[in-house]
């Protein structure tokens, strides 16, 4: 079965002032239908640029290249600006981190969600509105016709979230790229987002790409999941596995700085990971990591490869698997 | 980070904007020049008329002649002398008409910016009541009932043109009121004559200069204007806009004499808003939105 | 939103009261009056005369009394020169003027509108600088002789258009673009700055991942909010010019408020004056008002706060 999204070697770069900015450095990923994909990463590790690179979304003076990139068997990099508009909203769609400004203030409710429905479908205003009220009532929210005669900034932040996810599936795409879309939220609305994500998941046969930078998210509603760091996949592989017997330095410092409820004993402090990311300005010699890795030596002045620690299991180190088996 | 990428600085606009102030700098640099020694430069006297010799086209037209390069006009006076003549006035009258209504409109902005309250309502009010008022008319009617001399213009138009002055320093006032240093400046005990003095002028004083520059291109539009209309500066000084004015008959066999007046005015007000435009970039601080 | 109304209501109000006073108190700037009605060749008698009939000699303040609540119910008295009531001539001047303005803030909008569009669209480019350009001159150009150069091309030299007087559309074509020119500049770099802020915003970002075409994404998103501040600007700026037209009125022979008022200065008929600079402050206070009306309408969140 075709993956939904085949990301192979992504490459983004900007110019800037002091040079060339290269945010996302070769990133590859393999999406199922029905599957959750997270991507997990600090702030600045190239997520969502990532994401916007598979959208087409960069800004005009970014560049962007990549060896594959592909939905389902369409070839997006053959695409043009006008048949990539063709593509978003309908085959794949993008919801974003703030609810509070993503909505239009000057239109309502009902008028964004019909808008997108009638950009990729034959459909009437009225039955387009009667599509938009049932989707809203799918997504958790009471009294649909009212709300669609609302404006974006008569509702609290969690229901304009369910309106952005209602707006993204009207048109049933195969992919939907969630960019930190519980992060503005309060923790009970979280969970219950989360939940509603994962239900239409299971109802659509949907391909989700999460990205996130918060580990217990994925834990949660992810099946798979690829670490990023300084504009590279570091470490992937089922989630379960991947934080049960994590293989990369970088992976194991991010858990462990995660307190576990059950896993954590009293007394020992968390870790943390010393030094800060790395300039994504011009090349990085070696490992990107190195600067801040306790197992750093030798061999890392030249770039990692990438090594297999089980099936679908990769990772980025010069380390082979077992030899941070021993390390506490 | 997004956000830092998303909105990382384009490498170009510096230098155009930087082309922009160096032409308007250049442009009132050659006017100011004009204006100071030009006089001393061209023989003619502006004022000396010659009925014998009206009309004379520029030097490059025909009929034209090198005793007179931008010809002469209805009464036989040399063109290019009572241009530069003009420079004088008009750049006089810019200048003392900024300095008069910069100094009404910065207390009344800074008097309302920085005790807010009653006083910043009352400043409002005053100027929404200038606003409210139709600019030109007051001023032709002031100029017509007291006489029209380069002082009754500098002085009513002084009165007229304060309103950006006044806005401009009122809400720049107020946020550097609002600002950490200034609250600190309180707490320590400096009294409010101080910290007016100290912390608040030098900072509102680079938006104001701007202002100046801009205020200084419209009050010599108008003063033009009122020329034009003649009640403005009394002949026989050649305002350019009072030039325009007198050979209005002209125009229409010979639109040179009034292509060259024109041409003046909106050279150097070109000139003078380059210039504001590229202080205001050059005084901003790096990286404000 | 009611209280918001009163208030402003009442500001107009206390605006007018105080323009009311100023233009009394203007046309009492040569001294006395009388005097300068009565001409430079009248001899006392005459003066006298002129002031008893004008009814300068009761106390300031009883004439201004006099004149506030005239004027409240639109008397505006008796034009010296004219023979006739100021009201009338007010009124028969006002709808000239008035076409003069709203023709040129639709030509303004006309202009400025797809030019800031267009300049944010396509940042630093070359129609970004023309526009810049554009707005430059438009900021630097003498009024009268904009207006003056336009007779000389399209009136004389082409014979396109009329030169003078108000028999049709056409006598308002170059007046119109002269008078649009005061706003040009102002309105388009209005429109550029706030498209440029609102295409960089987070709505904008999610029409795009919509599939929106990207002429949707402008001319609907975009502008709907980019336009707000810029049509309550408009109205505000034809305050302007209706007050600023005496230039363009008496170049163009345009027999408006503006070159009424021109007249009545140059004659010292002082009734005309005053009434005049009145009339227009309050139609500057009413647009204003509409002004903030707009903004309320168009912008949902100020509606429904």
């Amino acid at each position: 079965m075709t993956p939904v999204l085949t990301v192979e070697a992504l490459r983004v770069e900007i110019p800037v002032k002091t040079g060339l900015l290269r945010p996302v450095r070769g990133v590859g990923l393999a999406i199922r239908a029905g599957e959750t994909h997270g991507l997990v990463g600090e702030s600045g590790s190239g997520k969502s640029l990532t994401a916007l690179g598979i959208m087409g979304l960069l800004p005009a003076r970014a560049h962007r290249s990549a060896a594959q990139l592909r939905l389902g068997e369409v070839d997006l990099l053959t695409l043009n600006e006008r048949a990539m508009e063709d593509v978003r909203g309908d085959r794949v769609a993008m919801i974003f981190q703030e609810p509070m400004t993503s909505l239009n203030p000057a239109f309502t409710v009902g008028a964004q969600l019909t808008e997108t429905l009638r950009r990729h479908r034959k459909v009437s205003r009225g039955e387009a509105l009667a599509r938009a009220g049932d989707m809203l009532a799918r997504v958790g929210i009471t009294s649909p016709r009212t709300r669609l005669a609302q404006y974006p900034h008569q509702l609290s932040g969690g229901l304009r979230q369910r309106v952005m996810i209602a707006m993204a599936l009207l048109c049933e795409p195969k992919l939907l790229i969630a960019d930190e879309p519980t992060t503005a939220l309060d923790v009970t609305v979280q969970a219950q987002i989360l939940r509603l994500l994962a239900e239409l998941q299971r109802d659509m046969g949907l391909a989700i790409l999460l990205i996130t930078h918060d580990l217990s998210v994925v834990a949660r509603v992810a099946q798979q999941v690829s670490v990023m760091y300084a504009g590279e996949i570091v470490e992937t592989g089922e989630v379960a596995d991947v934080f049960a017997r994590p293989a990369h330095p970088y992976t194991r410092g991010l858990l462990s700085a995660v307190p576990v409820p059950g896993k954590v004993r009293r007394n020992e402090p968390l870790g943390t990971i010393a030094g800060v990311v790395p300039s994504l300005v011009g090349e990085i010699d070696g490992c990107s990591f190195r600067a801040r890795c306790p197992s750093a030596h030798d061999a890392c002045i030249r770039p990692p490869p990438v090594r297999s620690a089980g099936s679908s299991r990769n990772y980025r180190c010069h380390l082979p698997p077992d030899a941070l088996e021993a390390q506490p | 980070m997004t956000d830092q990428v998303l909105q990382a600085p384009i490498v170009l606009p510096r230098r155009l904007r930087h082309g922009g102030f160096v032409l308007g700098a250049a442009i009132v640099g050659l006017v100011v020049v004009a204006a100071l020694i030009g006089p001393a430069l061209v023989p003619d006297d502006p004022f000396a008329q010659d009925l014998l010799k009206r009309l004379v086209p520029p030097m490059w037209m025909e009929g034209g002649s090198a005793a007179h390069i931008l010809g002469t006009d209805q009464v036989g006076r040399d063109y290019l002398a009572r241009l530069v003549y003009g420079a004088r006035i008009s750049l006089l009258i810019g200048l003392s008409t900024v300095i008069v209504s910069g100094l009404i409109g910065t207390t009344l902005g800074v008097a309302g910016g920085f005790f807010g309250g009653r006083v910043d309502d009352v400043v409002t009010f005053i100027i929404t009541c200038r606003l409210a008022v139709p600019l030109i008319l007051v001023a032709l009617a002031v100029v017509s009932l007291v006489g029209s001399s380069l002082l009754v213009v500098v002085v009513t138009l002084g009165l007229l043109l304060w309103e950006r002055f006044a806005v401009v320093a009122r809400t720049t006032t107020a946020q550097v009121r609002n600002l950490d240093y200034v609250a600190a400046a309180r707490a320590a005990g400096c009294s409010r004559g101080y910290i007016l003095l100290r912390e608040v002028l030098p900072n509102i004083l680079n938006p104001l200069i701007v202002v100046a520059t801009l205020e200084m291109a419209l009050a010599i539009l108008l003063e033009a204007a009122l020329s034009f209309l003649g009640l403005g500066v009394p002949p026989p000084l050649p305002s350019w806009g009072l030039m325009i004015a007198e050979a209005r008959d002209y125009m229409f066999f010979q639109a040179w004499v009034i292509v060259i007046p024109g041409l003046a005015l909106l050279v150097f007000v070109l000139g003078i808003n380059l210039l504001g435009d590229g202080l205001r970039d050059l005084l901003a601080p790096e990286g404000r939105a | 939103m009611l209280r918001f109304l009163i208030r402003r209501l009442a500001l107009a109000f206390l605006v007018a009261l105080t323009v009311l006073s100023l233009s009394f108190a203007l046309t009492r700037l040569a001294g006395d009056l009388a005097v300068a009605i009565a001409g430079p060749s009248a001899t006392a008698a005459d003066v006298a005369a002129v002031r008893i009939a004008y009814g300068l000699d009761r106390p300031v303040l009883v004439q201004f009394a006099d004149w506030a609540v005239r004027a409240a119910h639109g008397d505006f008295g008796h034009s010296f020169f004219f023979k006739e009531q100021v009201a009338n001539l007010i009124a028969d001047r006002l709808p000239i003027t008035g076409t003069l303005g709203l023709t040129a803030i639709a030509i303004a909008l006309a202009v400025a509108l797809p030019l800031g569009i267009l300049a944010a669209v396509k940042q630093n480019t070359w129609i970004d600088r023309l526009a810049t350009s554009i707005a430059l001159f438009g900021q630097a150009m003498p009024t009268f002789w904009f207006g003056l150069i336009l007779m000389i091309g399209f009136g004389l030299k082409l014979g396109w258009l009329p030169i003078s007087g108000t028999g049709s559309w056409r006598h308002y074509v170059m007046p119109g673009i002269v008078l649009a020119f005061t706003a040009i500049p102002a309105l388009m770099r209005l429109t550029r700055s706030g498209m440029i802020e609102v295409l960089a915003s987070d709505y904008i970002r999610t029409a795009r991942a919509k599939g929106l075409r990207a002429r949707t994404v402008v001319l609907r998103h975009a502008l709907r909010n980019a336009a707000i501040p810029v049509v309550s600007i408009a109205a505000v700026q034809l305050g302007f010019m209706l007050g600023g037209s005496v230039v363009i009125e008496q170049v163009f022979a345009l027999h408006g408020v503006g070159y009424l008022a021109w007249e009545s200065i140059s004659k010292n008929d002082y009734p005309v004056v005053q009434a005049v600079v009145l009339v227009l402050a309050c139609i500057y206070v009413l647009l204003t008002l509409i002004a903030d009306l707009l903004n309320a309408f168009l912008d949902p969140r100020l509606r429904t706060a």
